[in-house]
């Protein structure tokens, strides 16, 4: 037995295999899609995200069904914790929910195409570079896409801004009006607390090519996280100006913020 | 009893880069119904009695000649010399000032339709590129590498003519990594070889084309005058390095940071297979969207990316 097919035996097990193969995608006759998804290191991503989800960060989700079944979505969230584990603890609820499960696409950062086989990872679970293009042409598949409109300055920030929403980008709402695509506000709660920092050493950062080097502890604790998704939101297209736009902008950031008091409120304490 | 003569008369086409893989396989297509004249600047290609077959620079007086003798009412120039061969002067005598040569020839003697095979490399490699580039995307790669700046040239003169000169009709088509039996390019050799070097760490998505699908979609652009520019590509994708594991090919590794590396390496090595000016290709992906070529044209590839990684597996020869 080879190490491929050893490894295979132990992480996936053949209803995993089923299950997945069962969801709908637009893949290639070799498994993968433009964006370079491949299914099979999907099911690996997925097999050894389940502990992390269940058991290291406790999550806890409620509302994922409101996530549609089928056609174009954003799911919308609120940014943080350094490291993009908010995307892989969202991505990980809608792919395994009972009834309908969905695999959403997450767009990164532009840095990460850069940095050797992590980018190609990254691409192969399902994240694909963060241009509008992208989101266009994926929306317009009929995907679902993880999108965080805060950017790195909601991921880069400080615990003591922690849950507050910093500024949303007006990109996702122009994509959501053009495709007719549902917005689905998601308040994730407990991420702040994985990877506390304190400061951020910009010159560092600019000289490594990264957003941000922040000064933090060299582990990621074990808060509990909970994620809350709202029902979803749509808004007709039309020419609109930006200023109405920026008002539709910030119906979502309420919205999320309102979920995000909700996983504050629920919390018994952070870990 | 006299079987009664077709008194329509066949096309006469011109046919540039007749010594070419592709070239063969259109005139191949297009020898019972059409009359060609095959040109090849490198070598005299034999094609028999029926089809004239020059080895001409088109830079060269007696090019002309060619367009004086024979009442050509199409082009299909698919001539372009590769990055890979020539130095960077002759390449872009043979590309720029050739094309433009045949372009204004063809406008002088009336030439009803021309179709111009480019390259998707126009496009250029860079961490920054969106998946599915359609035809509007900007030609990034003159800025990116100085070698593939002819390639860029020869499209912008096609471009130029396509709208300065409608009744050229020309179509120029920027087809996906041509690969299959008896290609030479980049990528056909390769595949073709028993160890292939990657950059470590990297695998860009690719689309590979089989170089009949190819030779199919020219000979169909050409039957359809629809002026324009489009993407040839198959609605498949592969990333390199399991292009390769398919293929049958051990998978070197490249040093790829910091970026000066490897393009030191590469060029130290100077490997025709994989020079570095392409590095960024091996790299970075450019996953173009042919789906407008395909609507257009009514085309669709017959032989899947199994059927071509089987092909380069079964048929091995050293790098």
């Amino acid at each position: 037995m080879s190490l491929a097919s050893f490894l295979k035996a132990r992480l996936i097990p053949a209803k995993l295999d089923e299950q997945i193969n069962r969801i709908r995608k637009p893949i290639g006759s070799l498994g993968y899609d433009p964006w370079g998804f491949n299914n099979e290191t999907f099911k690996y991503g997925f097999s050894l995200t389940k502990p992390i989800y269940e058991k290291y960060f406790r999550t806890e989700s409620h509302g994922v069904e409101h996530v549609p079944a089928e056609g174009p979505v954003l799911i919308v969230g609120n940014h943080s914790g350094q490291l993009p584990i908010d995307g892989i603890l969202v991505g990980y609820a809608i792919a395994s929910r009972e009834k309908n499960p969905r695999i959403p696409r997450a767009m990164i950062e532009r840095f990460f195409p850069t940095v050797p086989w992590l980018g190609n990872l990254l691409n192969e679970v399902g994240a694909a570079l963060g241009d509008p293009v992208n989101c266009a042409r994926m929306l317009a598949n009929n995907e679902a896409i993880i999108v965080f409109p805060e950017g790195v300055r909601g991921s880069g920030k400080l615990y003591r801004d922690r849950y507050k929403l910093q500024r949303f980008g007006n990109g996702f709402m122009h994509l959501a009006m053009k495709y007719n695509a549902a917005i689905v506000p998601v308040g994730i709660v407990g991420c702040e607390e994985t990877i506390p920092a304190i400061a951020n050493i910009k010159p560092l950062a600019k000289a490594l090519g990264v957003p941000y080097a922040p000064v933090a502890m060299p582990l990621i604790l074990p808060a509990k996280v909970h994620l809350n998704f709202g029902p979803p939101m749509y808004f007709e297209g039309g020419d609109i100006s930006e200023e109405q736009v920026n008002e539709r902008v910030e119906q979502v950031k309420a919205e999320v913020n309102r979920l995000i008091n909700k996983g504050l409120t629920e919390r018994k304490g952070l870990f | 009893m006299t079987v009664p003569k077709n008194t329509q008369p066949k096309p006469q086409i011109l046919i540039t880069g007749a010594a070419g893989a592709t070239a063969q396989r259109v005139i191949d297509r297009l020898r019972e119904t059409c009359d060609l004249v095959a040109v090849d600047a490198r070598i005299q290609v034999p094609l028999g009695d029926e089809i004239p077959s020059y080895c001409i620079d088109f830079n060269h007086r007696s090019f002309e000649d060619l367009f004086r003798r024979y009442q050509f009412d199409g082009v299909i120039h698919l001539g372009r010399i590769r990055s890979s061969q020539l130095t960077r002067m002759r390449r872009y005598n043979a590309n720029v000032l050739g094309t433009q040569k045949l372009l204004d020839l063809s406008h002088k003697y009336g030439i009803k339709r021309i179709v111009v095979l480019s390259t998707f490399h126009v496009y250029g490699a860079m961490a920054y590129n969106p998946a599915l580039i359609d035809e509007s995307a900007p030609m990034k790669s003159a800025g990116l590498s100085a070698d593939l700046i002819d390639s860029v040239e020869l499209e912008n003169l096609a471009n130029l003519y396509l709208w300065r000169f409608p009744e050229l009709n020309i179509t120029i088509l920027r087809p996906c990594n041509i690969v299959g039996p008896s290609v030479q390019n980049t990528m056909g050799r390769l595949l073709a070889s028993h160890r292939a070097p990657v950059l470590a760490g990297f695998s860009p998505m690719m689309q590979f084309m089989h170089i009949d699908d190819m030779a199919d979609a020219i000979v169909l652009a050409y039957n359809k005058p629809v002026r324009g520019i489009f993407n040839v590509a198959s609605q498949d994708w592969v990333a390199y390095q399991r292009a390769l594991e398919l293929s049958g090919c051990k998978r070197i590794p490249v040093p790829s940071v910091p970026p000066v590396l490897p393009r030191l390496i590469l060029r130290t090595l100077r490997l025709q297979s994989f020079p570095a000016y392409l590095m960024e290709f091996f790299k970075y992906p450019v996953v173009i969207d042919g789906q407008a070529f395909a609507k257009e044209f009514g085309f669709q590839p017959k032989r899947p990316l199994k059927e071509i990684f089987r092909f380069y597996r079964d048929n091995k020869r050293p790098l």
